[in-house]
């Protein structure tokens, strides 16, 4: 760290030059006033004059400039430190280049194009953005999202998308590079932090403009009184109308603007989210509506066993004896769920016979089984599918099912229903396990007027249930991926702003479609592609982390300046009457701080505009913390604490400067 | 206690006048239809227009623009020739051009800043006609501006089936123009005319009467008491927030101003129009709160000032001190009307961008001289008719954009996002005041052969400040020692005069034509509310604090620094 | 809502058509000059003529069948007889009135106060500080009819004496022509002076004859 303070402080100089100056007007007109008051001393200097006001303004002024660039490039410090460490894994990587009937070719990494095919065994680095082609591999990503487990990634499939920098584990890939070096998304995020490139976002840019108009206020304000005072006689000080300026003008907060937005993108960057853009980081905490899937977000993903019901007339172990007996060789969570649930319930551990057959899922039958020698059947399936295959045997169908299966899906759980080749047992209970925080976390968000949306497959029964457990606002049942789209452009057309994660091909026109698409690591590049952030962790709960950086962001903008404007007040009451002391002995009555002398009234307003800076830092960069409370009150919060806290601070702040200076000197 | 009662008088009459005003503007129809109905179909059948055709942001500034342009014109040319047209019984003279040209802009930008002296030098047909006419039309026309930037607001009367980006419709400007005049202003001013005739305002176009006085052998032996068509003026100057009176010293003139029931009436003539449109815009905009809050905003304002301009002249004249009773002051007042009233009229005067007086600024103590100055610069505490709320709106809009960051969102209002094509425009009229105000009290103060300042020092700057401020604001008050009948004094204000009329009207109509056509966002927990305590908080704060900072140095070459020196003028005295 | 939207792609297109643009401009200066500077003004001075005819005309006071002022506007007074009314910078030229427009700050103020203030004391007998304020400061017409009643009571012994007449019968007189605040509450209370010596005139009838007296 004290490293990068290092570099930070050195960069601070660099910033220094015109042309970069230039980017901020508020900053440029700090930066003229030191020019000025640096020839002033000057001239101080040859005329043989005192020039100890002169030196200590010109000082003031440039440290003023100073720290402002200082805070940019501490931010800019701190991004780049987390992008290098991403950044790390990807130097010096080889790529085996596929060219058509030739072997692979061993080139730079850097030399890829987006197009060229490249293989990667096992043990090695991914050397370029890009997706699975050929073949399956099981990849560690930790160096970029610091998670150890390895991840599936496949060709063909929702998760076929890998990232520079990671290492294959074990299979072989073909993947066909999307993003050239220096084109990756790191490479943007980097760009997104660091000073030279960085685009300013709308809203800072809007800012920018306004800040601008208020120090062309001042500037008039101050400029206009030589010829007002000349009208009475008054000659006024150039050194105390700079100052004037200086003081009144939004230094606090155009200093610090560069290095909030800047911490914006690091604290994305910190969640392991990428942005392709700032605006998509800014537009986040405007999100109204929140579109989340209901697998992996809300839910765990996998069902699992939570009871049994047997029908009447069925004993309860008969039951429990044929769903094990059908999830034995099941591989799906769900059914080696139901033989956990069993042996937790006591049941015996059955193994089947050797020649037993398995009957996987298909999606046509929607049922899976076993088949025993001794020709007994064992099948569990949705209730209709097993309804469908008791019937085509013959077998009856108790009135008593449907109440138990619809009493389930009422729950929010999926009912799996058990037969075997002589009649129905009873129901497997499924449930989806709601994560542990998520109605905390949707009731916040609502707090702070986000509505979430729930998108799933199941039935309406199910979701509703599931829905209402979760506290989301509204929900989707039997939703296909199409129906997403039309979601969005729905909430859309209402005037709302709407976010959405997403993995799949079929999610790409959604994600592109929503305002934040936040797409996962994992998925397909078209996914990646479309939307305008990538999630490294593929935490689809993350989406929330991403409203609260983008409102944090704002908040924290917003905030600096009303500190900044509300801290003139008090400055004006500092130097106004320093800069008419000598002429007019009746303002006196203005200086209601006492500030003894004018000089080092001056000077001390001037300190502390200079280290207010300095001493916000640590905020711009944490940002304000945000509470999910109403935004009355979260206006009426900030507007008390930085507003009214901005009016009284300096009084307090300068009046102990000046006494310092007074008994220093 | 008379002002009270006064303010509450046109609070309780602005309610009524609100829901008339909402029916009339609304495009429901409406029960004046049936008596109006006929004359402006036919008026419309002159001008050429389909009333029913609404105008987007563009076509309708193009149109205020224009017919404002026309009317100068006409304006200026009557002015210029009234010593050959017809209604000049007295053989007055004609007016120099830049006199012309200034009286001309001054009365077309709803200022009525008058450089010419009284009655004396206009005849009846520029006095009666041409500036009676503009006293009618231009609240009118602001009052049209104000109802375009109201629809824009709320995304323009087709925003039920418009897309997203599609141009909005605002109204159309000659129908708003001629509602206002034939169904707001003429039948008010005709009713508040006749009560002041009541009560002494002359009405008559017989010549003036000369009668000798009761005690000869003075210097003055003979008195022509003035006559004309004045009630019928000063009903449409109160109402319009006009303030250019038929005499001199305006209503403080007993002629003008007969008795203290006149001077409630006017007073309450004064404030109605600017108080219904707060009332009327809760209506049109469907936002009660949102009215609510600024009627709550600009009424802790007025009140404020009112209190502390009525405290300051019930405070004695420095220069009385050891001369007299230390009394309130009375220097420039009227017996009959006592400082409290007339502290109250040149605090509203000021704040309605008005400008008539019943007593004479120049000789107001400090701290009411800051209250009339403060009521011009914000200019957006009640206001001039329709000008004031758009003033009062573009202040909302900075105070949306600040505390709306404040919420974790990105400025918005009514749904609808500040961005920065919105900021850009804003930050023009955020420079605007100081730029012109300031810019041009320093070039004239810099140069003393074109200042004309009738007293020395610190008041110097401070008449000549006032001057360009009141000009700014559209307001017309001026400390009338001022030596303003010059080519420079003319020229100069007649360019500020138009940046502070059209700029500061054109400018919201365009921002209010580029967010009705984006998106509108709808309420949620997230919405900054507008209709709170806290945000009319904010909004006090910052149009202090914007005001404040703009305007506090040259103040402290001005009020503040007379202010001061009193302070130990009097001290000295004791 | 069956409206039609003008549109103007570009303000080119919008300019080209001058028709639509000049023409209502034209006709809506022509019409409200006629409505409101013609029909408007001429209607209500009409009708306020015919129904306040007193007022209409400046309110004026007539002695005998002859005008002899305005109700409204102060005449100027300086004979020890009458009671005198405020200081007018405009000698009460109801032709050119205005007030002082001297700031609190202008020394021309103050020694203007400080002049008239010595006469005052001189001729009252009184300490400055118990001079009434209105008789100082100039009003804001220079035309303003009244004084408030600490100003006529001031003056009463003065006139009592000029006119050799008990000083309890012209303070009835003062107090019957001193005028409470209007309805009881606007304003403030005031005698108007002109009223106030056309009565001490009808009341009191100086010796010499000649209608108007001067003392010195």
């Amino acid at each position: 760290m004290s490293n990068a303070l290092a570099q930070a402080s050195v960069q601070a100089f660099v910033k220094l030059q015109p042309q970069l100056a230039i980017k901020s007007p508020v900053m440029l007109v700090v930066w003229m006033g030191t020019v000025l008051a640096l020839g002033m001393t000057a001239n101080s200097v040859i005329n043989g004059k005192d020039y100890g006001f002169e030196l200590a303004s010109s000082l003031i002024l440039f440290f003023t400039l100073w720290f402002a660039n200082f805070a940019e490039a501490i931010a800019e410090a701190r991004g780049r430190g987390q992008a290098a460490s991403l950044k790390a894994t990807r130097r010096d990587l080889t790529a085996q280049l596929l060219r058509e009937s030739e072997e692979p070719i061993a080139v730079s990494a850097s030399q890829l194009k987006a197009g060229d095919k490249v293989l990667v065994e096992a043990g090695q680095f991914v050397p370029a953005d890009g997706e699975i082609v050929v073949g399956v591999a099981t990849i560690n990503e930790s160096a970029l999202t610091g998670e150890s487990a390895p991840v599936l990634r496949e060709a063909g499939t929702d998760h076929s998308g890998v990232i520079a920098g990671t290492k294959v584990l074990n299979g072989t890939i073909t993947v066909m590079v999307t993003a050239e070096a220096g084109h990756s998304f790191l490479d943007k995020m980097i760009s997104l932090v660091e000073g030279t490139n960085r685009q300013k976002t709308p809203n800072e840019l809007a800012l920018t403009v306004l800040l601008a108009a208020l120090t062309l206020v001042f500037l008039i304000a101050v400029a206009t009184l030589p010829a007002m005072a000349a009208f009475v006689g008054i000659e006024l000080d150039l050194l105390m109308l700079i100052a004037l300026v200086v003081c009144l003008i939004p230094t606090t907060i155009a200093g610090l603007l560069p290095a909030i937005g800047i911490a914006g993108m690091n604290r994305a960057l910190a969640a392991n989210v990428i942005a392709k853009s700032g605006k998509a980081v800014e537009v986040a905490g405007d999100i109204d509506t929140l579109l989340l899937d209901k697998t992996g977000t809300i839910t765990f993903g996998d069902r699992q066993a939570t009871a049994f019901f047997a029908l009447p007339g069925v004993a309860q172990s008969e039951l429990v004896r044929g769903a094990v007996l059908c999830s034995v060789q099941d591989p799906t969570p769900e059914g080696k769920s139901v033989v956990r649930l069993a042996q937790e319930q006591g049941a015996a551990a059955e193994t089947l016979p050797d020649n037993a057959q398995f009957i996987p899922f298909s999606a046509q039958t929607r049922l899976s089984g076993v088949q025993l020698d001794n020709g007994e059947h064992w099948v569990k399936g949705a209730a209709d599918a097993v309804k469908k295959w008791a019937q085509s045997r013959g077998l009856a169908v108790p009135n008593s099912l449907d109440p138990i299966v619809t009493k389930v899906a009422q729950q929010g759980a999926t009912p799996l229903v058990v037969a075997n080749q002589q009649r129905i047992l009873g129901v497997i209970q499924l449930s989806d396990v709601i994560k542990p925080g998520v109605a905390e976390r949707f009731a916040e968000l609502r707090a702070l007027g986000v509505r979430t949306i729930m998108v799933t497959g199941d039935n309406p029964i199910t979701a509703g249930a599931i829905a209402a457990a979760a506290g989301v606002d509204d929900f989707v049942a039997e939703a296909r991926p199409e129906d997403k789209l039309a979601l969005i452009r729905r909430e859309q057309a209402l005037g709302r702003l709407v976010a959405m994660v997403g993995d799949g091909t079929n999610d790409a026109p959604a994600l592109a479609q929503a305002d934040v698409g936040l797409a996962m690591n994992s998925g397909t590049q078209a996914a990646k592609e479309a939307g305008n952030m990538v999630d490294l962790d593929s935490d689809p709960t993350k989406l929330l982390a991403v409203v609260e950086v983008g409102k944090q962001l704002l908040i924290t903008r917003g905030a600096l300046t009303t500190f900044s404007l509300a801290n003139d007040v008090a400055k004006y009451f500092v130097i106004v009457p320093a800069v008419f002391a000598a002429a007019m002995p009746g303002i006196a009555a203005l200086n209601f701080m006492q500030l003894p002398d004018p000089k080092m009234a001056v000077l001390s307003a001037l300190i502390f505009n200079a280290l207010i800076i300095p001493a916000l830092i640590p905020l711009a960069l944490k940002g304000v913390k945000i509470r999910a409370i109403s935004a009355e009150k979260l206006l009426r919060n900030n507007m008390l604490i930085f507003g009214l806290g901005g009016v009284l601070l300096p009084f307090a702040a300068i009046k102990l400067i000046d006494v310092l200076l007074n008994w220093m000197f | 206690m008379d002002v009270m009662l006064i303010l509450a008088l046109a609070l309780l009459l602005a309610w009524p006048l609100r829901a008339y005003m909402v029916g009339i503007f609304s495009g429901q129809k409406h029960w004046s239809d049936k008596v109006f109905g006929p004359v402006e179909n036919g008026i419309f059948k002159v001008l050429g227009v389909k009333a029913s055709a609404g105008m987007n942001w563009k076509s309708y500034g193009i149109a205020f623009l224009i017919s404002n342009l026309v009317l100068g014109v006409i304006a200026f040319l009557l002015l210029m020739f009234q010593h050959v047209l017809p209604m000049n019984p007295d053989g007055i003279g004609p007016l120099s051009w830049d006199l012309a040209l200034h009286t001309a802009v001054s009365f077309l930008t709803n200022t009525n800043q008058q450089h010419y002296s009284g009655q004396a030098q206009l005849s009846y047909l520029s006095q009666g006609f041409v500036i009676v006419t503009l006293q009618f039309v231009t609240p009118a026309m602001g009052l049209a501006v104000c109802l375009a930037v109201l629809r824009g607001l709320m995304g323009g009367r087709n925003s039920a089936e418009a897309a997203e980006g599609e141009e909005r419709d605002l109204g159309n400007y000659y129908q708003d123009t001629v509602r206002a005049v034939l169904r707001l202003m003429l039948p008010l001013a005709a009713v508040v005319a006749l009560l002041l005739a009541s009560q002494g305002v002359p009405s008559s176009y017989q010549a003036s009467p000369t009668v000798p006085v009761l005690e000869q052998g003075q210097s003055l032996t003979e008195q022509k008491i003035p006559l004309g068509p004045v009630a019928a003026m000063v009903a449409i100057k109160q109402l319009g927030t006009n303030g250019g009176g038929w005499y001199g010293p305006n209503s403080s003139n007993p002629l003008e101003n007969p008795t203290p029931v006149a001077n409630a009436i006017e007073t309450i003539a004064l404030v109605l129009i600017p108080i219904a449109i707060v009332f009327m815009a809760g209506g049109l905009l469907r936002q009660r709160g949102f009215a609510r809050m600024s009627l709550a905003v600009m009424g802790f304002l007025s009140l404020l000032c009112v209190g502390a301009a009525i405290y300051s002249e019930q405070q004695p004249n420095v220069a009385f001190t050891g001369l007299a009773q230390q009394t309130g002051n009375m220097e420039g007042k009227e017996v009959r009307l006592g400082t409290d009233l007339s502290a109250l009229w040149a605090t509203l005067t000021t704040q309605t961008s008005n400008g008539s007086v019943n007593a004479m600024h120049d000789s107001l103590n400090p701290v009411a001289g800051l209250v009339t100055r403060s009521g011009m610069l914000i200019n957006a505490i009640w206001g001039g008719i329709g000008c004031g709320f758009v003033n009062f709106i573009v202040y909302v809009w900075i105070a949306v954009f600040i505390a709306g960051l404040m919420i974790g969102r990105t400025p918005e209002i009514f749904g609808r996002k500040l961005e920065k094509t919105e900021i850009s425009w804003l930050g023009v009229l955020l420079v605007l005041p100081s730029a012109v105000i300031l810019t041009f009290t320093a070039i004239t103060v810099a140069i003393p052969s074109i200042t004309g300042n009738s007293n020395p020092g610190l008041h110097g700057i401070a008449q000549v400040f006032y001057e360009y401020t009141s000009a700014f604001a559209n307001n017309g008050s001026g400390f009338e020692g001022l030596g303003d009948n010059t080519q420079w004094w003319n020229i100069s204000c007649v360019i500020v005069l138009l940046l502070g009329r059209y700029l500061p009207l054109v400018i919201p109509l365009v921002i209010a034509g580029l967010l009705a056509k984006k998106r509108q966002i709808p309420v949620s927990n997230g919405t900054l509310p507008l209709h709170n305590l806290t945000f009319g908080v904010t909004l006090v704060t910052v149009i202090l604090i914007l005001n404040f900072l703009s305007f506090l140095p040259s103040m402290v070459l001005g009020p503040i620094g007379e202010a001061l020196e009193l302070t130990s003028i009097a001290g000295d005295l004791k | 809502m069956n409206t039609t939207l003008i549109v103007h792609a570009g303000s080119e297109s919008a300019l080209s058509s001058h028709h639509a643009i000049w023409r209502p401009a034209a006709g809506l200066a022509a019409v409200m000059l006629v409505t409101c500077g013609l029909v408007y003004s001429g209607s209500v001075t009409g009708l306020a003529g015919l129904l306040f005819p007193q007022q209409a005309t400046g309110s004026l006071v007539l002695v005998d069948g002859k005008a002899v002022g305005s109700a409204l506007i102060a005449q100027p007074f300086s004979s020890d007889v009458y009671f005198h009314g405020r200081p007018s910078s405009v000698n009460t030229d109801p032709m050119s009135t205005g007030g002082s427009n001297l700031a609190p700050s202008n020394p021309a103020l103050r020694d203007r106060v400080a002049a008239e203030s010595a006469v005052l004391t001189e001729r009252y007998q009184l300490a400055a500080t118990e001079l009434p304020i209105d008789l100082l400061a100039s009003s804001g017409s220079g035309v303003d009819p009244h004084i408030s009643p600490e100003a006529a009571a001031l003056q009463l012994k003065r006139v009592a004496a000029a006119r050799s007449i008990p000083s309890d019968l012209l303070n009835k007189l003062v107090e019957q022509q001193t005028e409470a605040p209007q309805w009881g509450i606007f304003g403030q209370p005031r005698v108007n002076v002109l009223l106030l010596n056309l009565a001490l005139d009808k009341d009191f009838p100086l010796q010499q004859s000649g209608g108007s007296a001067s003392a010195q």
